[in-house]
């Protein structure tokens, strides 16, 4: 069973966040982690090939320091890595970053499965893996809580407000995960030291033979214009109880729809 | 980060013999700090959400013994046939690490982990026999057990040596009474077994003879009294021990009869190099409250920050924590390279003693500049500050009062004893 999980590298949400002069995310001058969500990705994977045999191997797409978050998955016992890096990457939208997450798990070998986070916590799109399966030709099981591979088929159940849904598909497939799924573990202090060892590959979009003008800011089918931080919170409202502070209360919370 | 002392002017005397550099070179290499990222990753998201709670509750938090077994914690400073991470060289700063950053988010589990490996797992490694070693460390490492380690009895503290506590050895077997005092980890649900020091005799020159004796939970006769109600340390455990006609078999001595009292002072060198970095932890993080605390708290219209009788206090804490930091890790590299036989136990005692002493009384007095400079919220329990406060004090008193240290940084000066 080798299986490809796509790992992002982020902004660390307690840090401040900045943009760049074209109002991309700035990701090369802020301190970045892996993507916690993408961790609960990592850890099934590790889960499925514990269990059996197989390989992980992770991949990301991002700037130099990106290799961060490989490595932080190496840590917890993914096998390899693959980094691809490239100065025309830079302001690539979700149409993009799939076309170039494709190309280079297609070089990576064809896996049984391919695994991803619920969402990146910057872009937050939720729409990469959709479009990865898509361009990849495989069936797409998203958004699962639960995760089995048994007999060439994975099975997941995918929470909803209302309904519970069983979905089953043949392998291979792309799965993206949620926060349900399982407890990521935090990489010991073995695999800390193994990680060093371990094999991490620098691809450039030549190397995947994607051509540059197919991805980046120019390329982007969206643009972000312009961005604004949010105010800061203001004081709520003090209600001084003068025998009627139940119908003030209830009357706040009608006003605010909350009742 | 680098931590590199070109400024630190060394102390530590060197006998003629051995001159070395007044100015050694050590580092934290990025090995260092990526361990460091893991052990704070989870001490923020496994101890700092819920120790509120067990500090009120003075509940000992045993579920996160095997997890920092699992990460390595505490193997790492033992070799892989025990489980341990099997390092040749620096275990004991990477061991430093981890209790600095479990102590900077909560002191209970930072000497849980302090405690099980220098007082429970260090002196089993050091002067075990084989048999001994297969037998506690593996569990050990794995955090599956605790050990312990009782010296302190209720009339020997900094005067160990006036231990009363007696084992006589008849029969292949030892029977031991007496009473012990204080003792870490002793008496939590997975504490496997308690190594206490005893008089086992006379020696020639008419002192007592002191041997060190393992005495697994639950062995008749040995009794673990309830926990103390403790002015800190709430999440830690703490518990006096008794034994009364308490029989271990012959094999439980560890190293050799009568070496008992030269194995704890190796014992306490180590110890004291790892209270230094639990207080580091701690004046750490009162050097971060008081930073976020002075530039958003306001008292006449402005940030109390911008008083400079806050400001200055606040520059005060960042200068001991950095002088704190430079000597815990000063002598964490002494000890490492102590095992690599490049430096002597002489240099290590010295270095040990001078770190604890500095850093202890650091953490002392952040603690008491944050719960200051929190005002009547340093006062509350709402507020870390005052957790830090009360466990601060027991950092001056274990592993050898402050006053002990300066005893021991005496003699190491050649002063008249
Ligand atoms: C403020 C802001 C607004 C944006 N608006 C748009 C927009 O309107 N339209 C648009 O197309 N793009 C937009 N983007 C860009 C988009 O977020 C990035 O291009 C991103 O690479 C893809 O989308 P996502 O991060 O939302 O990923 P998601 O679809 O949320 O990610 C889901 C999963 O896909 C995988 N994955 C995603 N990115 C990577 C990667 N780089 N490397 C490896 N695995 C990855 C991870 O497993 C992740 O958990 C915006 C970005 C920002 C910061
Ligand atoms: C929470 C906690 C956990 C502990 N864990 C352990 C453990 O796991 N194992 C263990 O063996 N012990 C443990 N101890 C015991 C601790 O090491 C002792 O309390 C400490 O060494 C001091 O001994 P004492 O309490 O007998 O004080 P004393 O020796 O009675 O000292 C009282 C005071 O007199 C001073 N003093 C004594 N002699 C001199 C002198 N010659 N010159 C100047 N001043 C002097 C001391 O510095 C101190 O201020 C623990 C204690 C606590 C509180």
């Amino acid at each position: 069973m080798n299986i490809v999980v796509c790992v992002k590298y982020v902004p660390d949400a307690q840090g401040d966040r900045t943009f760049n002069e074209d109002n991309t995310t700035d990701r090369a001058n802020v301190d970045g982690l892996l993507s916690e969500l993408d961790e609960y990705a990592v850890e099934a994977a590790l889960k499925i090939v514990e269990a059996g045999e197989g390989e992980v191997t992770v991949v990301t797409v991002g700037p130099e320091q990106a290799a961060d978050a490989l490595k932080k998955a190496l840590q917890m016992g993914a096998d390899k890595a693959v980094h691809v890096s490239d100065e025309a990457i830079h302001g690539s939208d979700a149409v993009a970053t799939s076309l170039v997450l494709a190309e280079a798990v297609k070089k990576i070998g064809s896996p049984d499965l391919v695994l991803t986070g619920l969402s990146s916590t910057d872009g937050t799109m939720s729409v990469v893996p959709a479009m990865l399966a898509e361009r990849l030709g495989l069936p797409q099981v998203t958004q699962v809580s639960t995760l089995e591979v048994a007999d060439g088929t994975v099975k997941g159940r995918r929470d909803g407000d209302a309904v519970s849904e069983s979905l089953e598909a043949s392998l291979p497939a792309l799965v993206s995960v949620t926060d349900q799924i399982n407890e990521p573990r935090y990489p010991s202090f073995k695999g800390i030291m193994a990680a060093k060892k371990k094999p991490v590959e620098t691809w450039s979009l030549a190397d995947l033979g994607v051509d540059a003008g197919q991805v980046g800011l120019d390329a982007a089918w969206t643009k972000v214009e312009s961005f604004a931080q949010r105010p800061p919170r203001e004081q709520g409202e003090i209600v001084t109880d003068e025998g009627d502070g139940g119908t003030k209360l209830a009357e706040f919370l009608a006003a605010q729809k909350f009742v | 980060m680098l931590y590199v002392d070109v400024n630190v002017k060394c102390v530590t005397t060197v006998t003629p013999a051995q001159k070395r550099p007044i100015l050694p070179m050590f580092e934290l290499t990025k090995d260092h700090e990526d361990f460091r990222h893991v052990v704070r990753d989870f001490a923020e998201r496994e101890v700092a959400p819920h120790i509120a709670q067990w500090d009120r509750d003075h509940h000992f938090p045993s579920h996160l013994v095997p997890q920092m077994g699992e990460l390595g914690f505490f193997g790492l400073v033992v070799p892989e046939e025990y489980g341990g991470a099997g390092l040749d060289e620096g275990a004991f700063t990477y061991l430093c690490l981890a209790i600095e950053e479990l102590g900077r988010v909560d002191q209970s589990v930072g000497i849980t982990l302090s405690a099980g490996v220098g007082l429970g797992i260090n002196p089993i490694l050091t002067y075990g026999t084989e048999e001994q070693k297969q037998r506690f460390l593996p569990d050990l490492v794995s955090g599956k057990t605790l050990a312990g380690f009782g010296l302190t009895e209720p009339d020997a503290g900094s005067d160990a040596g006036a231990t009363r506590t007696k084992a006589t050895l008849a029969d292949g077997q030892w029977t031991v009474n007496g009473a012990k005092a204080f003792i870490t980890n002793s008496g939590t649900d997975r504490t496997s077994v308690v190594t206490v020091t005893a008089k086992t005799g006379e020696r020639a020159d008419g002192k007592p003879e002191i041997s060190a004796i393992m005495v697994p939970s639950g062995t008749d006769g040995f009794t673990v009294e309830p926990a103390y109600h403790k002015l800190g340390w709430h999440a830690s455990d703490t518990h006096g021990l008794t034994f009364s006609g308490c029989v271990v078999p012959q094999e439980n001595l560890l190293g050799e009869r009568g070496a008992g009292f030269k194995q704890f002072l190796k014992t306490l060198d180590d110890g004291r190099i790892a209270i230094s970095a639990l207080a580091v932890g701690l004046a750490q993080a009162c050097l971060e409250q008081v930073t976020e605390y002075s530039k958003t708290r306001t008292a006449f219209g402005k940030p109390i920050g911008i008083n400079q009788g806050v400001s200055f206090q606040v520059s005060d804490l960042a200068v001991m924590v950095e002088a704190a930091r430079l000597l815990t890790y000063k002598a964490a590299w002494l000890k490492d390279e102590l095992e690599s036989g490049r430096r002597s136990v002489a240099e290590v005692k010295q270095a040990a003693a001078i770190a604890k002493l500095y850093s202890t009384e650091a953490a002392v007095t952040g603690t008491r500049i944050a719960t200051q400079i929190f005002g009547g919220n340093g006062f509350m329990e709402e507020y870390p500050v005052a957790r830090f406060y009360r466990d601060a004090k027991i950092l001056e008193i274990g592993e050898g009062t402050s006053e002990v240290q300066r005893m021991v940084i005496a003699r190491g000066l050649g002063l008249p004893q």
